[in-house]
């Protein structure tokens, strides 16, 4: 892939994050954190592989992607605002009444939204369902999954992750979010889940591991990933909850509180003055 | 005097049911979680093997696949124990079907305490409450072989989310084949104007037998198969009770949060009546015989009858 490819997609993780700034600002409450630590991933899903049709959200062959954290939304509303689902405008209104950003992703009120989610540990669960029925259909579309590292302490995660690997589920790409950080403090704080990528393995997943905000590597662990076939496959993606915003990076008390307008200013400074603006 | 003929557990005319849509609908798929021998997906199994999928013993996950099936237009029937599935599903229920307004077809075996033997760990009496809580969804009991065969293409049929609960032992036989029921619509098996007793499922036959021990004492009972809890036929309730004037609800279920307390919201609500509950007094069961468990909780005929003439004789005092 030519740099300068790799260079538009810098540039419009940055949009997004500039966008996640402002919508959280004007909505007072949301995920800062994770939403920034996610924003590289879905950027790359997004803008370099996504086959999809924002005319035509329900296109039956479209490529699917779950956020099965959900608390993520800002980031996937931004991504699908800037991908052509819904005006910009509209990230203004998120979580206020009758909007259709709730605070968590609705996928009845907003085009785009594959999956209802918000109570963690469901969305690899729905991915390989979406991935199954690719299957009895002959299609050739793939799913991607979005987890958090917090989110692999439920068990659901694991009931998924082995039936993924006994019934040979592919054309399924999990990527993990893995900012190290979990509402009430480190991952390795509250419960700790290394090794995580021998987990995966143990489970019988292809596992890739990368550095999450180094956008050609993204790129191309997706590539790779997209040539595994009979097998589903994960991305442990490290990451930096908050990424892009230094009073925010690794400072966990943006994993649930809004920057206030004056914090948004300043990020939005930052955001604006980096080699990516 | 009422005959007991027994015929197949609704389970068996589930699981035979559902190869015949099966036929018709490819997009039918099954999933269950490690008991399909039992909950009898195993017909479906070998029947459509390449749209079956046992996911082991792993119920949040087995509603996770479904609701992702069900997003790419596949119509998923899941099956375990309604106890393991209503409870360990529950969250994944409540988000990925409910909430999200997917067409997933539940429909869960072993419900009640006529499962007998296996005791209490394996007997579900919350599963109604828990049903019914659920926005979007549809409950239904259906209390013998025919009336599966006739709700089940109905369900089928219907957009959106269902909860369905089948049983472990033979059913009595309550419909002849060709009967008309509708999902939504309750059924008066037998008219009177002294009580009505609204039952479902397994204690429909017992609404029956008591009703037929109450007429030899001269007392009138009506008796209605309530099949659908969700939407609850309403017009029907408020008819009963407007004839009648005192009613007795009968299910194999916790007294909360069920069929009784479904009625009651009516009844309180358009025309205010006494009634009585047969239902399990917020206990768990036990080991025993189905039919033992059912005496000894007190869900059988005989208990009916008295109900009826407690709730008859509490008419006359108001």
């Amino acid at each position: 892939m030519p740099s300068s490819e790799i260079s538009l997609l810098c540039r419009q993780a940055n949009e997004i994050r500039k966008d996640i700034i402002r919508m959280l600002v004007e909505a007072g409450s949301g995920h800062p954190g994770g939403s920034l630590s996610a924003t590289d991933i879905l950027t790359a899903i997004y803008f370099k592989f996504l086959r999809h049709d924002p005319k035509n959200p329900k296109w039956p062959d479209r490529d699917r992607v779950v956020l099965s954290k959900g608390h993520g939304a800002p980031a996937l509303y931004t991504v699908l605002a800037h991908s052509g689902y819904f005006p910009k405008e509209l990230l203004l209104t998120l979580r206020k009444l009758d909007g259709p950003l709730q605070g968590h992703p609705d996928r009845r009120r907003l085009p785009g939204i594959e999956a209802s989610t918000g109570s963690l540990g469901q969305g690899l669960s729905i991915g390989i369902g979406m991935a199954l029925a690719r299957r009895l259909d002959k299609k050739d579309y793939w799913t991607y999954v979005v987890l958090s590292d917090g989110e692999t302490n439920e068990g659901q995660i694991w009931e998924a992750a082995s039936f993924a690997a006994h019934n040979q589920v592919d054309h399924l790409i999990a990527i993990l979010d893995y900012n190290k950080y979990q509402l009430d403090g480190s991952c390795k704080e509250i419960l700790n889940m290394e090794p995580m990528t021998d987990k995966w393995k143990a489970f019988g997943w292809d596992v890739l591991e990368i550095d999450g905000h180094n956008m050609t590597a993204v790129v191309q662990a997706i590539e790779k990933a997209k040539k595994i076939q009979g097998k589903p496959v994960i991305i442990v993606a490290h990451t930096i909850k908050g990424k892009g915003v230094s009073f925010m990076e690794n400072n966990n008390h943006f994993h649930g509180v809004a920057p206030t307008k004056e914090e948004g200013d300043r990020a939005l400074k930052e955001l604006e003055a980096n080699q990516y603006a | 005097m009422l005959e007991r003929k027994l015929g197949p557990a609704t389970r068996d005319a589930y699981g035979k049911t559902l190869v015949e849509l099966g036929k018709t609908n490819p997009n039918i798929v099954v999933l269950d979680g490690d008991l399909s021998k039992s909950t009898k997906t195993e017909f479906f199994s070998k029947s459509f093997p390449e749209r079956f999928f046992n996911v082991g013993i792993a119920e949040a996950n087995l509603v996770g696949i479904a609701s992702g099936l069900a997003s790419c237009g596949k119509i998923p029937f899941i099956s375990s124990f309604a106890c393991f599935l209503m409870c360990k599903g529950y969250d994944q229920l409540r988000m990925a079907v409910a909430f999200s307004e997917l067409n997933v077809k539940v429909v869960a075996s072993h419900g009640g305490i006529s499962v007998g033997e296996d005791g209490a760990s394996q007997q579900s009496i919350e599963d109604f409450a828990l049903a019914l809580t659920l926005p979007n969804f549809v409950v239904c009991v259906p209390a013998d072989e025919v009336s599966m065969n006739v709700l089940l293409p109905q369900a089928t049929h219907h957009v959106g989310p269902i909860y369905m609960r089948t049983g472990r032992p033979k059913s009595p036989v309550i419909y002849t084949p060709g009967a008309k029921l509708e999902l939504g619509k309750g059924v008066k098996l037998k008219d009177g104007n002294d009580v009505t007793i609204f039952a479902v499922g397994l204690l429909v036959f017992e609404a029956l037998l008591a009703a037929d021990q109450l007429a030899e004492k001269g007392i009138k009972a009506a008796v209605v198969d309530l099949h659908t809890l969700k939407p609850l036929d309403r017009d029907l309730i408020i008819r009963q009770a407007k004839q009648t004037g005192a009613a007795v609800v009968c299910e194999e279920h916790t007294i909360y949060g069920g069929l009784g307390s479904a009625v009651s919201e009516v009844i309180a609500e358009e025309r205010p009546i006494p009634v009585e509950f047969i239902a399990i007094h917020d206990t768990y069961a036990e080991s025993g015989t189905g039919d033992e468990l059912l005496e000894r909780y007190e869900l059988t005929a005989p208990h009916i009858l008295k109900a009826a003439e407690r709730v008859i004789s509490r008419k006359q005092k108001s």
